[in-house]
């Protein structure tokens, strides 16, 4: 079921659509989920699949097209580092060991706490500021050190 | 009007068409793969890309609108390179395994390879592999193969009704999928079969059992509900290997329902009746022809010599040919026997001899795409219709508002306007609401007879059935329309209900006042036919029902399964235990076993030629497509056989078509079919409207899978999910109402026969309602389909016991 707190902002999603064209949300919705638990189960997708009455496999081809929607379990952070051209010449690749070494996991793996998960980002559009990360894809750092990243990973502890 | 230039040729092509369209048109050949005339353009293959003057780079063609003076050139220099590198990437991952791909032979990605690829690849790393999805019974997978062309995708959206594929994942890891471990459910599902540019999707029945090239085609007519499908009958070896459509824009499209694409399966059912046998001193044993016929004939004759021709009794099945039902009805006139019927589903036959004609849909199919305000009474159409039912969907896409009176709620897959679900009982007075709210709108100001006016008096009208009587007057929800085209059809389950004849009458009303088109949609290949035949009781004969009532001493079964078939299981069986001699033209041997004494093995309609009647009236022959099994004949050979061993006169038929001469006395067919049909009644039946019901009612639905003894027996359709045990089904309410959950256990009985059932919660079930599916062993010893029942919760040690004595009763 979902949680009052998400029909809400889902409904209000849906105000900015034509009444008769609720599926046009099912990017908002599948992200206020997200939010709410972390991570998108198949029955998570078939509930907002059911809310917006729409096919629930019309809601998994969404779901699966955007990386930012995650299909399995991330840990409480989920840090996201560029590894694009912008951001490698720019010293991403050692950003990446580095955090692999702090936080003892590879890509796409959470530590045994269950608080940080890492993930090998695309483009994030921001090259300017090379190298980039996300955090639970809201939050952005850039021209990132490995001091920096370490302050930013001590700040979410 | 456009004038383009394609290859240097010049035409003149529409406004809005594509650059595929116009080539189609003067046969330009432009290979695509996802593009399809009958669904939306996905332009995701670009196979189809063409070089257009003054733009600098290829378009696809099935996405590109024409513009005036328009110059394309289809193998221009940029083209062919254009389209080689399309093929090259498309061939990338797919899979080099033809020689054992069920698609070989027939396959769009092999035969455009070869026209339009180059004879190497450059790729040398390693292909891709996607693993193979359990989508159901009907359609098997091989997803490496998929080229993600999405048109099964866009079929089941758009003309399955419901998106049971989809593509997940994009790029190098996009798949088609059902969701989770679902599986595709659609009744058209076979469709995506035929779709499918490669092999990713293939029959599963028909998987490594003949390859294409070794397969004769022949044409013929679907034989499992009236829509007259036009399939293709591919033959190896003498027996028939798969079914598919034959294209026919004004009937089928290029689509088939399931039904109709694999009902095929049971045609060599090992249980087909190959030798004819006679029951002596109750063992059966297998003869011979001529003393098959001789001992039928000798008993028909003793019996109807001593008690008269109204001893027999003679039922037709509704989907044998015409040729076979006017024989059936020929020699029952030889034997002085009036007892003959094909509507073996019917309880009210008052109508007999009230009619002007033949009762059929009362437009042709195509124009039901075309009407503006429908309504359906009584009728499941996905289920009944499989096919139909997708022009239905059109109708409301297109803008069409849809009302539905019925006594259940299930999802047509299409939006629904209006709806009154109430009990079949009350369905007269619904439509009794819509007609008298129709005469207090102003725009239909209208003379009733005097008879109506009075009945209408006591009816209350309620906003929903006012809502739906301003729908069909004009007023919609969007737009108002003046003079809107109505179409009105009565499907089957107002057809078998016991106050048909109210139901229609009423809906003939409104009819006339909206200027309706429409009329009842047959249930069976041939009812249209059979009625326009006339077989049906003489004036002092016996309709179906009244046959079974009252037990005739002898029965001749034309390609039915009594309890099965008829309306009253219970009384069917009775029936013909009672009988003398029971004379079963049959091609299954199971039922018929129990309860005839004379079996003459007869072909299903792929070994035979005949002639079936749609629901629209379209006369359509065919010939047979594979020789008999076994010993078994064409019942119009078996009939006239018989007719001549019992010495009647006028049974000298040399041939099928000369019995089709015989039917239309010589004449054009279509011109005796447009004197025939016609919808109208002569006088009214008296109608009430305030009967009331208290019971519980019975709605008997036949379900899809279950409706003729061919498709009862085609392994792949009884094991999709349609396929479910009869269960005593209920809306919540009534549930409640009885003091039951799910999973209780019940007996439920009607008349004197009864059946322990589950109890299932079944939302779509009106109120007063039981849902207890007909045609099923478990439900044979019911009675009326649509008639009372009641209800009785079963104490686990009641279950015990009876389960006892059925266990007892068989050994």
């Amino acid at each position: 079921m979902l949680s009052p707190e998400a029909t809400t902002k889902i409904d209000y999603e849906l105000t900015k659509y034509p009444a008769d064209q609720r599926q046009a949300a099912v990017m908002s919705a599948l992200r206020i989920v997200q939010t709410e638990r972390g991570w998108l189960s198949k029955e998570s997708i078939t509930e907002v699949a059911q809310y917006l009455g729409m096919p629930e496999i019309a809601a998994m081809e969404v779901a699966t097209f955007y990386n930012m929607y995650d299909l399995s379990p991330v840990g409480k952070y989920k840090v996201t580092i560029c590894t694009n051209i912008s951001c490698m010449l720019r010293g991403s690749d050692e950003i990446v060991s580095h955090l692999q070494n702090k936080l003892g996991v590879g890509f796409n793996e959470v530590t045994s706490d269950g608080k940080f998960c890492l993930k090998e980002g695309e483009c994030m559009g921001c090259c300017g500021g090379a190298p980039l990360m996300h955090v639970n894809n809201t939050e952005m750092h850039e021209f990132l050190t490995t001091d920096k990243v370490d302050a930013i990973i001590e700040g979410l502890k | 009007m456009l004038n383009i230039e394609i290859d240097g040729k010049s035409i003149e092509v529409e406004h809005g068409s594509t650059i595929i369209d116009a080539a189609d048109k003067v046969g330009i050949a432009i290979p695509r793969f996802c593009y399809h005339p009958k669904l939306s353009v996905a332009a995701n293959c670009r196979m189809c890309l063409v070089q257009v003057e003054k733009f600098n780079k290829p378009l696809p063609a099935c996405a590109t609108p024409v513009a005036d003076g328009m110059k394309i050139f289809t193998r221009s220099k940029s083209a062919i390179e254009a389209q080689q590198s399309v093929m090259e990437f498309l061939l990338i991952n797919h899979p080099l395994d033809c020689p054992i791909c069920d698609q070989g032979g027939e396959c769009d990605l092999q035969d455009v390879a070869v026209a339009y690829g180059v004879s190497g690849s450059r790729y040398t790393e390693e292909k891709r592999v996607v693993f193979n999805k359990n989508i159901g019974p009907l359609v098997s997978t091989d997803m490496t193969r998929c080229i993600q062309c999405t048109r099964c995708v866009r079929f089941l959206k758009e003309v399955g009704g419901m998106q049971e594929l989809g593509m997940i994942g994009r790029g190098e890891h996009a798949e088609i999928t059902a969701y989770v471990d679902k599986s595709v459910n659609s009744e058209l599902s076979g469709n995506i079969i035929d779709l499918c540019p490669v092999g990713a999707l293939t029959s599963k029945p028909f998987r490594y059992s003949a390859r294409s090239w070794e397969l004769t085609r022949r044409p013929s007519i679907a034989a499992h509900d009236s829509l007259g499908s036009h399939i293709e009958v591919h033959v190896k070896d003498n027996k028939v290997m798969r079914v598919l459509p034959r294209e026919k824009e004004s009937i089928n499209e290029c689509w088939l329902s399931d039904r109709d694409r694999f009902s095929y399966e049971g045609l060599n059912s090992p249980d087909r009746l190959k030798v004819p046998m006679i029951k002596h001193n109750g063992a059966w044993v297998e003869t011979d022809w001529k003393t098959a016929l001789e001992f039928a004939a000798g008993q028909l004759k003793d019996i109807t010599n001593e008690h008269g021709g109204e001893a027999l009794g003679v039922l037709v099945s509704p989907n044998s040919t015409m040729e076979e039902g006017f024989l059936a009805k020929k020699l029952a006139n030889g034997l002085a026997c009036g007892n003959v019927d094909y509507r073996l589903r019917q309880t009210d036959f008052r109508l007999d001899g009230k009619r002007l004609g033949t009762p059929w849909m009362g437009c042709n199919i195509h124009e039901i795409e075309e009407l503006d305000r429908i309504i359906v009474i009584g009728s499941n159409l996905r289920n009944e219709h499989p096919l139909l039912a997708q022009r239905f969907r059109r109708a409301v896409a297109n803008g069409a508002e849809l009302s539905v009176v019925s006594p259940l709620d299930n999802d047509p897959l299409m939006d629904i306007a209006h709806k009154v679900i109430v009990r079949p009982n009350d369905m007269v007075n619904v439509l009794g609401q819509i007609l008298k709210a129709m005469s207090g709108l102003q725009r239909l100001s209208l003379c009733l007879p005097p008879s109506l006016t009075a009945l209408l008096d006591d009816i209350k009208v309620r906003p929903n059935t006012q809502a739906i009587a301003e729908s069909l007057a004009g007023h919609g929800k969007d737009y108002d329309l003046i003079a809107p085209k109505v179409g009105i059809f009565l499907g089957n389950m107002a057809l078998s209900d016991p106050r048909f004849t109210e139901m229609y009458s009423m809906a003939e009303a409104i009819g006339g006042i909206t200027g309706a088109k429409g009329g009842i949609l047959p249930a069976a290949a041939n009812s249209t036919g059979m009625h326009m035949m006339g077989v049906m009781p003489s004036s002092t004969g016996m309709h179906a029902r009244a046959m079974l009532e009252i037990p005739r001493k002898a029965y001749l079964l034309l390609n039915i399964e009594p309890e099965l078939d008829c309306q009253h299981a219970a009384l069917a069986k009775a029936a013909m235990e009672k009988a003398e001699c029971v004379v079963a033209l049959t091609t299954y041997k199971s039922q018929a076993l129990d309860n005839a004494d004379i079996l003459l093995p007869i072909t299903p309609f792929t070994e035979t030629s005949g002639t079936f009647m749609s629901m629209e009236g379209r006369v359509q022959s065919f010939a047979a497509a594979v020789r008999p099994l076994g010993e078994s004949r064409p019942a119009w050979k078996v009939l006239r056989v018989l007719a001549n061993t019992l010495g009647l006169a006028g049974f000298d038929f040399e041939s099928s078509e000369q019995v089709k001469d015989a039917i239309f006395a010589g004449e054009k067919p279509s011109a005796v079919v447009w004197r025939s049909l016609n919808n109208n009644l002569r006088e009214l039946v008296e109608i009430q409207v305030n009967i009331k019901h208290d019971g519980l009612q019975r709605i008997g639905e036949v379900p899809q899978y279950e409706s003729d003894p061919i498709v009862r027996r085609s392994p792949p359709l009884q094991k999709t999910k349609y396929n479910i045990k009869p269960m005593a089904r209920m809306c919540s309410r009534q549930l409640a109402a009885l003091d039951l959950v799910e999973g209780d256990h019940v007996l439920v009985k009607q008349d004197k026969g009864s059946a322990v059932l589950t109890v299932r919660l079944d939302d779509h079930v009106a109120m007063g309602c039981v849902r207890v599916a007909a045609a099923h062993e478990a439900t044979i010893g019911l009675g009326e389909l649509m008639g009372d029942i009641t209800v009785e919760k079963l104490s686990p040690q009641q279950l015990l016991d009876i389960n006892k004595n059925i266990t007892e009763a068989r050994a």
